[in-house]
């Protein structure tokens, strides 16, 4: 949304805002609960510079440095407009927005709307922004299924109308791909439903490359059980570092020292470790019933724990769910994807025409995203795209018989047609394995089977049978998603195989320390067929 | 193990009304779009379903109708006792199953 903002404000006289969902309601951001980081100095001395170090330190030697300063020297002017959009940051007494130190931060910098209500807030203002703007026009539903490439430059797109079933193509000068990452094709994720790696698939099958494909981030105390209804599976994490809720292995005792971090002060293991630890406790066979560890805010008073929680504690009991007398399960969980589409300060990528914003943008988080950075990632990277996809000069001219073959799939595949296996549970499929053997903890052997299974799955892809009936065709969309995650899984799964060490978020069991030479980034190299054609060793 | 059994009203736009009857494995805790999810990945793929968020309660994509009353599928718990009656929105048009047009006029293509 912000690029489209941008987009405009650049002097874009039609801006095309798609989304695969509803506009503004389905991505990431609006999923965010807290924190967002920007140096903004209002609790303590601050420093675009400090908050640089801290995101490098975090990416464990992988980050590309030009985004990533990018990233902290513009997050505070974002942030500000951000307030003076009326998002509601929270405020001490004196009116000075309030921060607070998440983990991995050297001091208090990331901000927030109260009780949760971060990424809705930010969501919410940013669609009352776009709704402003004449020159852009909003469309739901659309699942973009390819780009137009002519003449080596991105001219436009052909999509999916979802509720009539129909093709559309959409010519344009520049595109740019902002459909967040691919956590969704992990069983254990935080991810809305359109997060299943469309943007990565369509870079690459366009001939963009992809940088740090192996590097999901598993925030480590995602909830687990008992069952919790209409909250976040992500929202312990704030109260976990306002009270120093505990982290118990299944028999109840403290288990973080034994990986090198000590909690006694305060809640400061970064996620990587966080998670590679929880992960560990429950192979070892020390985890709780259901595969998880505990998460105990039972030594917390129960004033204490209702001054924290505010309305929360009430959402809480309705789900069974009373923290003063039991813990809760937690688990590593899909939530974020550092890796991305390759581009370039302007937010360019290498195909003339093609631009990125947000979380399909690869590098500026390296192996492990520091928290807080990804709504900020969201707004200057959207600022940027929008800015320079305006105003940069086209490349080529649209070409119908380069959208020809994308038109035809669609119009082919809406017609239905009999198959011996269905895309639905293909994608489930997909999830358990992606989980099981591309997850938080990686092996050799895992991934062997992995990218042999991956490619089995694509061979399936010309025999998934599809229901007639073009409007509202659930079996067709399935189709598209599925290719779109089978293109994303094998990137991330051949990363994970080539790097032989262990480094942030990518854990080997059988590489388990990391290794200085490994230290530079893959890229994805696309070919023509859009697969995956191999990996070159791209400076960090 | 205990079943949960849906009713879903199936069909697109102007068909016949049709329910078709689902039995589903009943887990503690789970929500009537979990037990669509199941439906679509182990009985019926071709069943039609609008969703986003799946369970943070923010997108607000799957209202339908359950035993008549307009709530969100994500946040409605399923029940093991009786069967449970899915329908589109009643004041809104049904494209299928229990999709329905909720899209804002200014963003639609068609």
């Amino acid at each position: 949304m912000y690029a489209a903002i941008s987009a405009a404000r650049a002097g874009a006289g039609q801006v095309l805002l798609l989304d695969k969902s509803l506009v503004g309601r389905g991505g990431a951001t609006i999923m965010a609960q807290m924190t967002v980081a920007a140096a903004l100095a209002e609790e303590s001395d601050d420093d675009w510079r400090w908050h640089l170090a801290d995101t490098l330190e975090a990416g464990r030697g992988l980050c590309d440095e030009t985004l990533a300063a990018v990233l902290c020297e513009e997050a505070p002017i974002r942030i500000r407009e951000m307030g003076e959009w009326q998002v509601g940051w929270a405020r001490r007494d004196g009116g000075r927005i309030a921060q607070v130190t998440a983990p991995g931060h050297s001091r208090p910098r990331c901000c927030y709307v109260d009780f949760l209500n971060t990424g809705p807030a930010v969501a919410a203002t940013l669609r009352r922004q776009v709704s402003r703007i004449d020159a852009i026009r909003r469309l739901s539903n659309l699942t973009v299924t390819d780009l137009v490439v002519n003449d080596g430059a991105v001219v436009g797109a052909v999509a999916l109308d979802t509720a009539s079933g129909e093709p559309v193509t959409i010519q344009a000068p520049a595109t740019i791909i902002a459909t967040g990452g691919l956590t969704r094709i992990y069983r254990r994720n935080s991810a809305s439903a359109n997060m299943g790696g469309d943007g990565y698939a369509l870079a690459l099958m366009a001939g963009a490359p992809l940088v740090d494909m192996e590097f999901v981030q598993f925030f480590p105390i995602g909830h687990l059980a008992p069952r919790l209804v209409g909250m976040d599976p992500i929202m312990w994490d704030p109260f976990r570092y306002k009270l120093g809720g505990r982290l118990l292995d299944g028999a109840g005792r403290e288990f973080l020292t034994r990986y090198g971090s000590d909690e006694t002060d305060a809640y400061t293991t970064p996620r990587d470790i966080a998670s590679y630890a929880i992960t560990k406790e429950v192979a070892a066979g020390r985890g709780s019933p259901h595969g998880g560890v505990y998460l105990s805010f039972e030594h917390i008073p129960a004033g204490e724990l209702r001054a924290a929680f505010g309305p929360v504690i009430e959402r809480l009991a309705k789900n069974g769910i009373d923290l003063a007398r039991e813990p809760v399960e937690v688990s590593p969980i899909a939530h974020y994807h550092m890796g991305g589409i390759v581009v370039d300060e302007r937010m360019a990528s290498p195909v003339p025409g093609l631009y990125a914003a947000g979380e399909a943008v690869g590098g500026a988080n390296g192996a492990n995203r520091l928290s807080g950075n990804a709504i900020p990632e969201a707004l200057v990277f959207g600022e940027r795209a929008g800015r320079f996809a305006a105003t940069a000069n086209r490349q080529a001219s649209w070409r119908a018989s380069a959208a020809a073959e994308a038109v035809g799939r669609i119009r082919e595949l809406a017609e239905g047609r009999a198959g011996d296996v269905a895309a639905a549970a293909l994608l489930d499929q997909l999830r358990a394995l992606m989980w099981d053997d591309v997850g938080p903890l990686r092996h050799a052997v895992g991934l062997e089977r992995a990218l042999a299974r991956l490619r089995e799955m694509q061979a399936a892809l010309g025999h998934v049978a599809i229901a007639p009936g073009r409007v509202a065709n659930a079996s067709l969309a399935d189709w598209f998603e599925l290719r779109a995650s089978l293109i994303a899984a094998e990137t991330v799964a051949e990363g994970a195989f080539l790097r032989r060490e262990s480094r942030g978020a990518h854990q080997r069991e059988d590489f388990p320390d990391a290794d200085p030479a490994q230290a530079a980034s893959w890229r994805t190299a696309p070919n023509v067929s859009g697969a995956v054609a191999g990996l070159m060793a791209g400076s960090s | 193990m205990k079943t949960a059994r849906l009713n879903v009203r199936r069909g697109a736009e102007g068909d016949a009304p049709r329910y078709d009857e689902f039995a589903v494995p009943f887990e503690e805790g789970a929500t009537v779009l979990d037990a669509l999810a199941w439906v679509r990945t182990h009985r019926d793929p071709s069943l039609a379903v609008r969703y986003s968020c799946i369970n943070a309660n923010v997108c607000k994509e799957c209202t339908i109708a359950v035993d008549g009353k307009v709530v969100y599928a994500c946040t409605t718990r399923l029940v093991a006792d009786r069967a449970m009656k899915l329908d589109p929105l009643p004041a809104k048009r049904q494209l299928r199953d229990l999709v329905t047009e909720t899209r804002p006029p200014r963003e639609r293509l068609t």
